[in-house]
């Protein structure tokens, strides 16, 4: 089994690495919070969670990325197939998001056009309805 | 405190790291750390950032690559040089995801729009004995080189 590099818990060490956690809301809604970084290594752990949930039959999610600090082209793909699976059933995905960095690059590829970005939770679940 | 580098001099930082997913955080951290060395915005920075990210992630994600992916970052006094090498010969999604469908195709880009979008130059180089290189610029505001 190959070592991973382990940046956790040490004095000084960034964590690179996600956390998601899913929560119940109110209107056959669910809640992903997402927290780190979603890159290559760490997006299989999100689409994990998001298709999990669509399993399931959840297909109205809000994804929030308040406490995500960066995200790469793997995270968005990982963001475009929960959209897409979820459409297919008259869902939708809508994102919290007020980091401008990320802001930016759901701007500069046109995701913005196809995602509902909202600066809080509330009105990314109103706006689900 | 972090000194900026002698905006006359030119620096070279090198990075081997292996071609798989948990060590890109390494490469685009190391990048980021070179570019803070130089008068960029903390945006520029992030935008280093992932551009290396999505360098590293393509080689990776491209079945033909390498065993390593070498980063090498030059300081010039009003730019940062990227290269971003493997011993694999490929090119970038953008150009060989013809027999993708449309969806996957555009997700598959999107790392390398990223990159070109993000930095002021970019250029691929594929050699078939030496492998690929991804080569990328980012110019300090002010310079347009």
């Amino acid at each position: 089994m190959p070592r991973e590099p382990t940046f956790k818990n040490k004095p000084g060490a960034v964590i690179l690495d996600i956390k998601v956690q899913v929560r119940e809301a109110p209107g056959d809604c669910y809640i992903v919070d997402l927290s780190g970084e979603i890159d290559v290594y760490t997006s299989p752990k999100v689409k994990d969670a998001v298709g999990e949930l669509i399993d399931r039959g959840v297909y109205h999610l809000v994804i929030n990325l308040e406490k995500v600090r960066y995200i790469d082209s793997t995270g968005l793909g990982v963001l475009i197939g929960g959209l897409k699976r979820v459409r297919e059933h008259g869902g939708s995905v809508n994102l919290v998001c007020t980091n401008p960095q990320i802001k930016k690059i759901f701007d500069i590829t046109g995701l913005v056009k196809i995602f509902g970005i909202f600066d809080n939770e509330d009105a990314a679940m109103k706006a689900l309805a | 405190m972090n000194p900026a580098i002698e905006p006359t001099t030119s620096n070279l930082v090198e990075l081997r790291i292996p071609c798989r997913a948990e060590w890109v955080a390494l490469a685009r951290l190391a990048a980021a750390a070179v570019a803070n060395r130089l008068k960029f915005s903390i945006e520029e920075i992030e935008d280093v950032k992932l551009a290396v990210a999505e360098a590293c992630t393509a080689v990776i994600q491209h079945e033909n690559h390498g065993e390593f992916i070498e980063l090498t970052c030059e300081t010039l006094p009003a730019a940062l040089r990227i290269r971003v090498h493997d011993a694999g010969r490929h090119l970038p999604s953008s150009q060989d995801g013809a027999s993708l469908g449309f969806d996957e195709a555009r997700v598959a880009g999107l790392g390398v729009f990223l990159i070109r979008t993000l930095m002021d130059e970019v250029g691929y180089e594929v050699d078939p004995e030496l492998g690929t290189d991804l080569r990328m610029v980012k110019r300090l505001a002010g310079n347009p080189g």
